[in-house]
């Protein structure tokens, strides 16, 4: 295997979960909701994956117990915002503060145990070919999932008519409860499908990503995912693109410690100077560096007006009230 | 059976009373059920929890100290969501307040002056404030969601933070250990009563803070001029309000409370600059702002309440054994609780019978 | 009120103070039943750091006697900021006998509050302060395991080089390092070690990537300075060997660990509980080694019997004084002469490390 498949591959395992949960969210979002609890959902996805499968000694039940619950969990904040007509921001968190808590208190049975892991696919002839077999036919389910997912959003969103209302709904809800779309309804789909992949993700976090239970494990994973749904400005196939230059930096960052610059003397001189300046600054900046660059990028796709009012959901975050 | 809303026709005053009451009730009911599923006595535990860490004096102190931070930040915080204006990043405010109030006591250890201490709220409240006006202008100017880029600013400022006490600003007596000098004396936030307990300034502040916000939101047209943009910025543009000020105001506003609180907290009960000086004030202030409704003299309660929860959980650690998470648990529950409360002063709560309704579409029974 | 009141009155202070001075005695003096209290920075559940204190905690009361001996109580995850200073506050108040502050953050806080309360020893973990006479410190040499892994890294590894996954660039982390690359030299002295820093104690997916990124750059040798038990599943994925790191994590690579230095906290815990009861208390700063029994290393396991032969030999030399794994000669990473041919470092020095020794492939952050 050669060290450029070999990152690329751990780049993959880095970007998949994000990709997962943002994908999720970004459907929710498309349907005018907000919601900030994809942190707790992810954790709660973790804790259940983990101990389903320790249970039952079945990975694939982990990753199912792990939708199921980021699901069911995410219905709460579902049967806040929507029926309730509670503020979405503040509902948010109090979803992820009841994630961090909840999970931590289900998981203090599972930690300090090995768990199970999701092995990886292996297709004899394809997996073992030269540069490109692992990367294509060799990696764990998940991760061809998230593939499908983002292709499948992608196609749901703009390619069906359940997409186009789920995306008027987030445009305009009263318009579209004029039409006669049950706004509540899609909405709460939504939500549930946001809090399925956020659970996919979180499961993907301790069943594959590392195969143990410690409280907390997503560690900012599912605000990275949020800030993956603005910086795509709300297409999934940039979602993609973004969680992947995010898992790059982060995985590269790494790299270029663990590098010899001595060894990197035939790369091109203007790569190798940038190369060598990164490796001599303070670690903290290069730890912070995925969080500028976040920003950074944010504000160029923002600066565009046109193009970002043109793909928010015009609804993001307002409370909608049939009126009956 | 289907749950509808019908909107009253005004805010009910009844149940804007009585909502937060309600709602702790609800959470104390709640509890009691997880203690009680945890196999802990739910009696003792919620005793242990709200009511033995006021029985003495020093943990009276504590919770001034606890609660100090939380009510600063809430308050300034409060400005900011009622203006429509969502900055998650007062930890980040916090922490670079911290920074810049140390600068005077770590550059000019030997100035001894009562003019030092006021200089370091004041660069404090500043340098928070400089910080905020980053997703502020970010926001006025380009139109970045300012949600993220303030959450995205909190991890660079505790890593600036981090840098700053194990680089360039490492105490040479600490044999290479990770914090800053210790603060001189004269540096130090005065205790209220030294003899009783470690209550320090930081509630006074907070406190003073509360009412003036109070007071501006209330009594004028600035206070006004926040809460029209923030129910609808065209009518705010109608009435010749500026959007884009509005935002810088309240993101300023905040950021300099945090940033005061930043100071206050690491010149007073901490005492120098170390790697970690919060355990998520910034995040757990916006609980406190939705406790007490984004009312600055609420959240000196709300801030009050959040503060016991903490040291209560503690206490209950120790004395029920019932594990850190709850806390975490607990706050959740109660935020939900005042979430779904506060529904009530603004609708009324219809239930239908499914079979009448044609709109059967997800089942409600999750919640 | 009636003279009879006043004497009942007098009577009742008078058998008060009796008591209160009976009881100050009995602080000083033997005592049947003691309390002791642990705060800890993470969880009891991170199975790394606070998990061996808080496991050292439990050794000591089952050593002592039980809970008819011993009363234990903890905090977890107590934050290193104002809490801290209430957290000890707390303990202090509610009849600890002793407190143990396990993490170095605690430092001021536990300070503070024993000039308030002189009747209570206070035991701080890995600091230097020791401001009351109820202060004192302790540590452990975990390095001279880390020079034991360090020859057999160098035994084991075919690529020559091992990678090691550090937290932060704090003394004790370049102490192990360095005397990582000691042991390992003392094998093959053009051994290499390459070193990422991940700047967290506990994030198993960020230890999880750092060990994929130094196995890809070519190591076939892990071992950490963080605390979850990530890098080691990496390490068994990848078919290559490890070190656990805090406490045994065999559990999580049955056919990957070598050897884990193992936090053992429980005999220092049990002495100073013991001085306390019998009155003996006294202040001191321990650094305790392998010869204490503080640093114990986990079964040899996965390797030769010549690797583990080497191994044994080193330890052996370690535990019984005859060895200090900082003696001369010893050349800095710039080349300059650190200690000469038999000197060995001071104690002084090791504490405020802030430079590696010749082989390290990596720039210090300072």
């Amino acid at each position: 295997m050669g060290m450029a498949e070999a990152i690329l591959l751990t780049i993959a395992t880095a970007a998949t979960p994000l990709l997962l949960a943002a994908i999720g969210e970004l459907v929710v979002e498309r349907s005018g909701v907000l919601n900030l609890g994809v942190e707790g959902m992810m954790l709660m996805g973790a804790v259940a994956g983990f101990g389903a499968a320790l249970t039952t000694g079945s990975a694939w039940v982990g990753v199912f117990a792990g939708i199921i619950t980021g699901a069911l969990f995410s219905l709460l904040f579902a049967f806040l915002v929507l029926t309730l007509v509670t503020n979405q921001v503040a509902t948010g968190l109090a979803l992820t503060l009841l994630g961090i808590g909840v999970s931590g208190m289900i998981g203090e049975a599972f930690v300090g145990q090995p768990g199970v892991k999701l092995t990886n696919i292996h297709i004899p002839g394809l997996s073992d070919l030269p540069y490109v077999g692992r990367l294509l036919f060799g990696q764990d389910p998940l991760f061809y999932i998230s593939v499908l997912l983002t292709v499948g959003v992608a196609w749901f969103l703009f390619r069906t008519r359940a997409g186009l209302t789920l995306r008027s709904v987030g445009d305009s809800h009263s318009s579209a409860h004029a039409l006669g779309i049950r706004v509540i309804a899609i909405r709460y789909a939504a939500i549930a499908f946001g809090g399925a992949c956020a659970g996919l993700a979180g499961a993907h976090l301790s069943l594959v990503y590392t195969t143990q239970w410690i409280e907390n494990m997503t560690a900012g994973r599912g605000w990275i995912a949020l800030a993956l749904v603005v910086f795509a400005s709300w297409r999934p196939l940039r979602v993609f693109v973004g969680a992947y230059l995010f898992g790059a930096i982060s995985i590269l960052q790494l790299h270029i410690q663990a590098m010899n610059l001595a060894d990197l003397a035939f790369l091109p001189g203007p790569l190798y100077w940038l190369l060598a300046q990164l490796k001599s600054l303070p670690s903290q900046f290069l730890s912070a560096l995925p969080y500028l660059a976040t920003v950074a990028v944010l504000v160029l796709i923002s600066r565009n007006r046109r193009l970002t009012i043109m793909n928010t959901p015009a609804s993001l975050g307002q409370p909608f009230v049939p009126d009956r | 059976m289907r749950i509808e809303l019908v909107k009253r026709p005004q805010r009910s005053k009844l149940f804007a009373a009585i909502s937060p009451f309600l709602a702790f009730l609800l959470t104390l009911l709640a509890g009691a059920l997880l203690f009680a599923i945890l196999g802990k006595d739910p009696i003792l535990t919620l005793y242990t929890y709200f009511v033995e860490p006021l029985t003495e004096v020093w943990s009276l102190h504590e919770l001034a100290i606890k609660a100090a931070p939380l009510i600063l930040i809430a308050v300034g915080l409060s400005v900011c969501f009622l203006s429509n204006n969502w900055n998650i990043g007062a930890e980040g405010q916090f922490t670079i307040g911290a920074i810049t109030g140390a600068i005077i006591p770590l550059y000019f250890p030997e100035w001894n002056s009562f003019a030092v201490l006021p200089l370091m709220l004041v660069m404090g409240a500043l340098g928070g404030a400089a910080y905020a006006a980053i997703p502020a202008v970010l926001k006025a100017r380009f139109n970045t969601n300012e949600i993220l880029t303030s959450l995205m600013l909190v991890y660079v400022a505790q890593l600036f933070l981090d840098w700053l006490v194990r680089g360039p600003w490492r105490d040479p007596a600490a044999m290479s250990f990770p914090q800053a000098p210790a603060f001189p004396s004269w540096a130090i936030l005065p205790e209220l009563f030294p003899s009783s307990g470690r209550a320090n300034w930081g509630i006074v502040f907070a406190v003073v803070a509360a009412v003036a916000v109070w007071f501006l939101l209330k009594k004028t047209l600035k206070g006004f001029e926040v809460r029209v943009i923030g129910q609808s910025p065209r009518a705010g543009r109608f009435g010749g309000f500026s959007t884009a000020k509005t935002i810088i105001f309240a993101f300023l506003l905040s950021g300099a409370l945090a940033g005061l609180a930043g100071i206050s907290e690491v010149s007073g009960a901490i005492g120098r600059l170390q790697p970690v000086i919060s355990p998520g004030y910034g995040f757990a202030a916006i609980i406190v702002a939705f406790l007490g409704r984004l009312n600055p003299l609420g959240i000196i309660a709300a801030g009050l309440v959040l503060a016991l929860s903490y040291l209560g959980g503690e206490a209950a650690q120790i004395a029920v054994g019932v594990t850190d998470k709850t806390v975490r648990a607990f706050q959740g529950m109660l935020l939900f609780f005042v979430l779904a409360c506060d529904t009530l002063i603004l609708y009324r709560i219809r239930f239908v019978r499914t079979a009448v309704s044609p709109a059967k579409e997800v089942s409600y029974g999750h919640g | 009120m009636t003279t009879q009141g006043t004497r009942a009155m007098r009577k009742l202070l008078f058998a008060l103070a009796a008591s209160a001075a009976m009881l100050v005695a009995g602080g000083a003096s033997a005592q049947e039943k003691v309390k002791a209290c642990f705060i800890y920075v993470g969880p009891i559940g991170d199975f790394g750091y606070s998990y061996q204190h808080h496991q050292g905690a439990l050794e000591m009361q089952k050593n002592i006697g039980g809970e008819d001996k011993v009363e234990i109580a903890y905090l977890e995850s107590v934050p290193e900021g104002a809490d801290a200073e209430r957290a000890i506050e707390r303990f202090a108040r509610s009849g600890c006998n002793i407190i143990f502050a396990t993490s170095f953050g605690f430092m001021d806080a536990t300070n503070k509050v024993a000039g308030r309360f002189p009747d209570v020893k206070f035991e701080h973990a890995t600091g230097f302060k020791r401001e009351h006479p109820n202060v004192s410190t302790y540590n452990s040499r975990f390095y001279e395991g880390r020079y034991v892994q360090g020859v057999i890294a160098a035994k084991m590894s075919k690529a020559g080089m091992a990678g090691y996954i550090a937290s932060f660039p704090i003394p004790e982390v370049v102490m192990g390092i360095d005397a990582f690359v000691l042991g390992a030299q003392s094998v093959n002295p053009d051994f290499k070690v390459k070193v990422v820093w991940a700047n967290t104690w506990f994030d198993p997916g960020k230890e999880a990537d750092a060990a994929k990124a130094l196995v890809d750059q070519g190591v076939d040798i892990i071992t950490q300075h963080t605390d979850s038990t990530a890098p080691m599943q990496i390490a068994h994925e990848r078919g290559i060997k490890a070190f656990g790191q805090a406490s045994d994590m065999i559990k999580f690579g049955p056919e990957t660990q070598l050897t884990s230095i193992v936090d053992d906290w429980g005999p220092y815990y049990t002495q100073q509980v013991k001085a306390v009861m019998d009155g003996t208390w006294k202040q001191h700063d321990v650094w305790g080694g392998m010869k204490e029994g503080h640093v114990v290393m986990a079964p040899y396991t996965n390797m030769p019997d010549d690797v583990k032969k080497a191994a044994e030999e080193a330890e052996a030399k370690i535990k019984s004084g005859e060895f200090n794994p900082f003696t001369g000669p010893i050349t800095k990473q710039d080349g300059s002469e650190w200690l000469k041919q038999g000197e060995v470092a001071e104690d002084s020095v090791l504490l405020g490390l802030n430079f590696y020794v010749k082989g390290v492939d990596d720039k210090l952050p300072q």
